[in-house]
């Protein structure tokens, strides 16, 4: 009830909105060609890549992976993972219609879920590329002739594989290698779509390349893999944002993505995560960039029950820079365990992580950080904001920071501050006739409003939207 | 007319206000004036709904069984009454107040602010946001603001009296019916004060109908603004009420007086 009201009126409860998928909808998804029995062993790994013709390497690859998946434990740090029943999960769906080039081509019910969330047909006349994943496999990209002159390569990693395999196997896992983690481990495994992107020397991607990816399965565990190679003095922007309708019983998706930064490149990657509040989001991302490159993660986590993503980048050549933005909302039930890690490994590297969070309804934010100077990584700078905003005194925020300094000759700056939504600004706010929800929202939106603005606009425009709807129902 | 009866409030369970009466009618400019913690701000803040004061409802004055009097409380605003409103509720119904402390909001521009506020109060003008963007300059060059302030984040890093200055301009903006000014001289020098006090006079000449409650602490601001009615809040109560005369006096002999015969 509000503090703001007098007099205590009950309020009639409308039908909780969390109770289903929040846009309301989902689309039949019987017709899958091909769809993996639950559960994990050689035999699933061995089919995906039946399916899919892949090189021998890549099947060993994949083998091998399983084998560290399954010996390694369950990770007890972070948030509880122990309620992950992999044995219900489908590792691999492929939808009948394969892979299509032209929008005219995709069926209908696939369409009108894209259409249904507002995506592509007004973007894809804008944006240089819109590659949209559907399950498991890409069944629709449309690739401006522009990005092919260009000699911009912008494929699903399927295709990747088959068109520039040796590209794809001097990179692939390198970076992060399948041992890295329990998830990475599973995601080398059983691995399906994601993208494959190379911006040759020079070339600059003028407009942002962007992925939609989305579950619309029971049990539809999405395992993207994303290789971005930005080659000497390029640049991109890759944006990659998620939806995905609801289901009672619960999804895991566990991507990889590896981005190379080249001598003097720069890469934007910006994630827009809204998954279902019954989805594990476990990630790894991480970024080696190498003299005078420079790589930004935007990331921004809304949704699922319990996300665990901490994007990293490796300076490793001289005077290389890394920015990692991220914000995250977490509402009832959920837990966002976010942050990023810089590691130094050369001298006059920079790097900037900004955090914001807001917690409300009960729901947890964590920022997890590392900073790591190593001793020849001399003249080095690293600065790290955590800002924590919380709604309601249910809620909870932790930071984690780590700072492993090896070498002396280095500026360090750490600030970190938790706010309560104050009962003044709220105040505030409401004299001047804005009701209790809308003040908040106000308050809120101000709070990210910094990161926000980094955005492209209609992804900014996006983000909005959905605070907005995160918001919805937080009074009262 | 702004009617308060009887109002009883007290913070954390301590009373600060122990029965206040106070009737303004339109056009009016009341001026309350009175010591450090007499209960002035406790005042402004109870008549915008501030939930930290807590409004004692009904009052038994008397514990002999036979003359029990319950005393029943009420803030009404034009009939209507504000004591069970939030806020926003008192706020759409006409009441403004301006702030001693304006409290600042980061990432949230004035004008984006101004907009969202005069939408929700229905005052966005038919023609616009032009029209009303003009308004705003036009209003923010009387009030010496800069023009910058306007795109920066709600009062971050203004002055006391850049503040003050916001402050006007919301109620210019927000065009209330009923305005409450708490010590908007503090902090004030001699030339903010008079730029605030023409902006306040301008918009009592443009409509007639405004009803002004100013608190302050000094007689200064009354050089500027002259109040239709004083009255001397001593310890929760107001203990005299009269003409601009009394304010004279008070400056002449201070608050001892009534202190005293309080």
């Amino acid at each position: 009830m509000s503090r703001f009201a007098p007099i205590q009126i009950p309020k009639i409860k409308s039908p909780s909105i969390r109770d289903g998928y929040r846009y309301g909808f989902s689309m039949p998804t019987d017709r899958y060609e091909f769809m993996s029995r639950p559960g994990l062993s050689k035999r699933v790994v061995e089919e995906i890549s039946f399916y899919k013709h892949e090189p021998m390497w890549m099947r060993e690859f994949r083998l091998s992976a399983l084998g560290i998946f399954q010996a390694k434990p369950t990770p007890i740090w972070g948030g509880n993972l122990g309620t992950i029943n992999y044995d219900a999960i489908h590792y691999y769906l492929r939808p009948t219609t394969g892979l299509k080039r032209r929008w005219e081509d995709v069926p209908v019910e696939i369409k009108r879920t894209f259409d249904r969330l507002g995506i592509p047909e007004a973007e894809r006349k804008a944006l240089s590329g819109v590659k949209a994943q559907y399950d498991s496999e890409v069944v629709y990209g449309s690739l401006r002739k522009l990005l092919q002159k260009q000699g911009i390569v912008f494929l699903s990693m399927d295709e990747g594989l088959r068109e520039h395999p040796d590209l794809v196997r001097q990179h692939f896992g390198k970076l992060i290698p399948p041992a890295d983690n329990k998830f990475s481990a599973l995601n080398s495994a059983v691995w399906s779509g994601g993208s494959f992107v190379y911006v040759p020397k020079g070339v600059t991607v003028q407009l942002p390349l962007q992925a939609y990816f989305r579950i619309n399965a029971p049990n539809a565990g999405q395992f993207e893999r994303t290789l971005i190679i930005a080659d000497e003095g390029s640049s991109v922007h890759y944006i990659e944002g998620c939806t995905a309708p609801a289901y009672s019983s619960e999804s895991l998706h566990s991507a990889v993505v590896e981005i190379f930064v080249k001598k003097g490149a720069r890469v934007q990657y910006t994630t827009v995560q809204n998954w279902y509040k019954t989805v594990y989001n476990l990630v790894t991302k991480r970024a080696w960039v190498e003299e005078e490159g420079e790589m930004v993660w935007t990331d921004f986590n809304m949704g699922s029950k319990l996300t665990m993503k901490y994007p990293s980048f490796f300076l490793a050549g001289k005077g290389a820079r890394g920015e990692t933005l991220s914000m995250a909302m977490a509402g009832a039930g959920q837990h966002q365990d976010t942050g990023s890690k810089a590691i130094h490994l050369a001298p006059h590297t920079t790097s900037t992580i900004v955090s914001k969070s807001v917690s409300r309804g009960g729901g947890r934010t964590s920022y997890r950080g590392l900073v790591s100077i190593s001793p020849q990584a001399r003249g080095s700078k690293s600065k790290v904001v955590c800002d924590a905003l919380l709604l309601d005194p249910e809620s909870r925020s932790d930071t984690y920071p780590t700072n492993r300094i090896l070498c002396s000759d280095v500026s360090l700056a750490h600030e970190a501050t938790v706010s309560k939504i104050g009962e003044e600004q709220l105040f505030y706010l409401m004299s001047r006739g804005l009701n209790e929800e809308a003040a908040s929202k106000m308050i809120v939106s101000g709070f990210v409003e910094p990161l926000i603005k980094k955005l492209p606009l209609e992804y900014a425009i996006e983000m909005n939207r959905l605070i907005d709807l995160e918001m919805e129902g937080s009074v009262g | 007319m702004l009617v308060v009866k009887n109002l009883h409030v007290s913070v954390e369970g301590k009373p600060i206000l122990k029965g206040v009466d106070l009737v303004v009618r339109p056009g009016e400019i009341h001026a309350i004036m009175g010591p450090n913690g007499s209960g002035k701000s406790t005042l402004a803040y109870t008549l915008m709904g501030h939930p930290a004061y807590d409004v004692e409802k009904k009052i038994i004055t008397t514990n002999k069984p036979i003359n029990t009097n319950k005393y029943q409380c009420k803030i009404m605003l034009d009939g209507k009454d504000l004591l069970h409103k939030t806020p926003d509720e008192r706020a759409r119904a006409g009441l403004f107040l301006a702030f001693q402390y304006p409290v600042s909001i980061e990432g949230i521009s004035v004008q984006n602010f101004l907009r969202q506020a005069t939408q929700t109060l229905g005052l966005q003008p038919k023609n616009g946001v032009l029209k009303f963007r003009q308004k705003l300059l036009h209003e923010v060059k009387r009030l010496g603001i800069p023009e910058e302030l306007l795109r920066r984040s709600l009062n971050e890093g203004f002055s006391g009296g850049e503040k003050k200055r916001l402050e006007i301009l919301q109620m210019a903006v927000l065009r209330p019916k009923y305005a409450v000014l708490d010590e908007t001289d503090s902090g004030l020098d001699v030339d903010a004060l008079k730029v605030v006090a023409d902006g306040v006079n301008r918009m009592m000449a443009k409509n007639k109908t405004l009803g002004i409650i100013l608190i302050t602490h000094y007689q200064r601001l009354l050089r500027f603004i002259k109040p239709d009615v004083v009255h001397v809040m001593i310890d929760g109560r107001i203990v005299k009420s009269g003409g601009r005369e009394l304010a004279r006096e008070l400056e002449r002999e201070g608050y001892r007086k009534f202190l005293i015969s309080h």
